[in-house]
């Protein structure tokens, strides 16, 4: 896939308070990108520094191999969903979605035929003369996109676009979301907060905490290695220790050593270890690699969550196997499902 | 049962009597305004003399003149100023917004005298000779914090991100403006310009210390007549407080025909 836009050392900054700590990012043609990560941490400025809204403190943003820091928002191939949709109030659904039309002065006729193709396209035909101010929130949301769509941008920005919406309706639109942008074939850059929308419709997954880039990768890479233990911890539940490697293949947690596939590091470096709660299997006692007593246990409609309290931690399990509570148990699992990260700052 | 039906009886005597008391005086002014004699507390028969006396007057139809010259003038200006820096100040910093907010406010809760001297010796300590074009400049001046301040709510009310949405869709500045701010503020500014010229028709107490050469409008020439009585003030005074009544009308009613209008599209 072409290189389509490029952050180099993008950095900003809000009355001398440091935003955007040298953000650099590659996005490519017709990817669907998400940046991931908790409230606060510089995703919508880095979105609007990309729209043309504010311009970066420092660094550079390359568009289609050319340096676009003085090109106005509306000479930008780029059209944005807004997280609370800015759709205009005064105008119905047909002028909202022909206004970047109108603005270029197509003809009339040029812009019924988008308009119909872009309410088709998000399931809104018929609705042409409703005011936007009476439709409901998953309408408007289906307007927004439409409104940005029709104009052919070269990327669509969405800014949480679903944090709106309720539970089963976001589902729905996930999947709908994904539906268009493979029908459009154009590149989507993604904002949320939430981990599971990001690894369910992400082919590319940057995670971001405090004004930097954790992590870049596909959901697979981003949930099965963790490059920290912040995004081991973000991406879902996990057990999260820290402890050293004693040498290739060994690392050291809770004063006992435990195999794992992972080497090449110095002896005695400090990591991180993450075992996620699915590769924990709960057995008889004097088969686990770890004891522990079963505190609760909770159904989860597809498997228990179960805590099992060791001497020097608390594990949560999930397991389709309900363990009772008070019960001493053995932990297993498998070499491989022993994650060894860095510690951050190291 | 009777007690409440008491309260009805005495709300209702409450209500009728404070009403009569606000328009009995301007009642019985639009009545003698068509009265056949020069008496203000007989009745001698109806009769437009007074009209036609009151059109035949230089003076009172240059007072007429002026005053709506002024008005529009001071209402169509005021009405851009004061609306374009609404929009400014919704786009600055917090700090810079309250501030100008406060500045704003100021010559509002000023007694009105004390903004009339102080325009008056500022015209007097410029050496500007007065007349129409400082009368002018005094409407403006004290009709623009009103236009700022009614259509600054309507601006707050706005989604934050609305003109950036027109920009993202290759809107310039000048065309977000245009196409999406104005016309969604556009109540408000109706209702500044109304509140604009009606401040501006009726003013008396600026207008009489800005204004000088015998520039004069109607208020100026109501007051300077009134020691003398004559009818043809009822006929100028009920002329007004049709124009003023018709304003208000519109100003009220505009709501109402909007919804409807809504309602209609659907
Ligand atoms: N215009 C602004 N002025 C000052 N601070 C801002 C401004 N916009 C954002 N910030 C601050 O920058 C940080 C990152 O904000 P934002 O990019 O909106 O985060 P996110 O979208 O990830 O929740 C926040 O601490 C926010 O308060
Ligand atoms: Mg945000």
């Amino acid at each position: 896939m072409r290189q389509l836009i490029e952050f180099k050392n993008v950095v900003k900054e809000f009355n001398g308070v440091l935003v955007l700590k040298g953000i650099n990012l590659v996005i490519h043609e017709n990817e669907f990108v998400t940046l991931l990560g908790p409230s606060g941490c510089g995703k919508t400025t880095l979105l609007r520094i990309l729209g043309g809204f504010i311009s970066q403190s420092e660094g550079e943003v390359f568009f289609d191999g050319i340096e676009i820091s003085n090109v106005p928002p509306y000479k930008r191939e780029i059209n944005t969903v807004f997280q609370r949709y800015a759709l205009f109030p005064h105008m119905n659904v047909y002028d909202n979605i022909a206004f970047g039309l109108n603005i270029k002065k197509q003809d009339k006729n040029t812009i019924k035929q988008k308009v119909t193709r872009m309410l088709k396209l998000v399931g809104l035909e018929g609705y042409e003369n409703r005011p936007v101010t009476l439709m409901s929130g998953g309408q408007q949301q289906r307007v927004a996109i439409a409104r940005a769509l029709v104009n052919e941008p070269m990327v669509l920005l969405l800014d949480e676009p679903l944090g709106a919406l309720d539970l089963k309706l976001r589902k729905e639109m996930q999947h709908e979301l994904k539906k268009i942008q493979q029908e459009v074939g154009i590149t989507f850059i993604y904002v949320t907060h939430d981990q599971e929308e990001a690894l369910t419709m992400s082919d590319t997954i940057v995670v971001m905490n405090n004004g930097e880039v954790q992590q870049i990768g596909t959901p697979t890479d981003i949930y099965n290695e963790p490059e920290n233990r912040f995004v081991a911890d973000f991406i879902g539940e996990s057990n999260i220790m820290e402890g050293v490697m004693v040498d290739d293949y060994r690392v050291r947690f809770d004063e006992t050593d435990f195999e794992c596939i992972d080497s090449g590091y110095t002896e005695m470096t400090p990591v991180d270890i993450v075992l996620r709660p699915e590769d924990i299997d709960i057995v008889p006692v004097e088969m686990g690699k770890i004891k522990g007593i079963v505190q609760s246990s909770l159904f989860k409609g597809v498997h228990f969550e179960i805590v099992v309290e060791s001497p020097y931690r608390e594990y949560i399990i999930h397991t389709t196997d309900n363990a009772a509570i008070g019960q001493e148990v053995g932990l297993h699992f498998f070499p491989e499902d022993i994650h060894i990260m860095y510690k951050m700052g190291y | 049962m009777v007690g409440s039906k008491n309260r009805k009886l005495t709300r209702f005597f409450l209500i009728a009597g404070v009403l009569l008391f606000f328009y009995a005086p301007i009642a019985s002014l639009m009545v003698f305004s068509f009265n056949d004699s020069r008496s203000l507390t007989s009745w001698a028969g109806f009769s437009t003399q007074w009209y036609t006396a009151l059109f035949a007057n230089r003076e009172m139809m240059s007072a007429i003149y002026v005053t709506l010259l002024v008005a529009l003038l001071s209402t169509f200006i005021s009405t851009v100023v004061g609306t374009l820096t609404a929009i400014g100040i919704s786009k600055s910093r917090k700090i810079i917004r309250e501030l100008i907010i406060n500045v704003n406010n100021f010559p509002i809760l000023n007694p009105e005298i004390v903004t009339a001297i102080g325009l008056m010796l500022l015209f007097s300590s410029l050496s500007i000779e007065k007349g129409l074009i400082t009368m002018l400049v005094a409407h403006i001046i004290f009709s623009t914090p009103y236009v700022i301040l009614t259509v600054l709510p309507k601006l707050r009310g706005l989604d934050p991100d609305i003109a950036e949405a027109a920009m993202d869709l290759g809107a310039t500045p000048a065309q977000a403006l245009w196409k999406v701010i104005i016309p969604l503020i556009m109540p408000g500014v109706i209702s500044g310009a109304l509140l604009a010229f009606t401040m501006s028709f009726d003013d008396f107490v600026i207008s009489y210390f800005v204004s000088g050469n015998g520039v004069k409008n109607i208020s100026i020439l109501v007051y300077t007549m009134s020691k003398r009585i004559n009818p043809t003030i009822n006929a100028l005074s009920t002329i007004l407080v049709v124009i003023i009544t018709f304003v208000l009308l519109i100003v009220n009613l505009l709501p109402f025909l909007k919804k409807k209008e809504l309602r209609g599209a659907e």
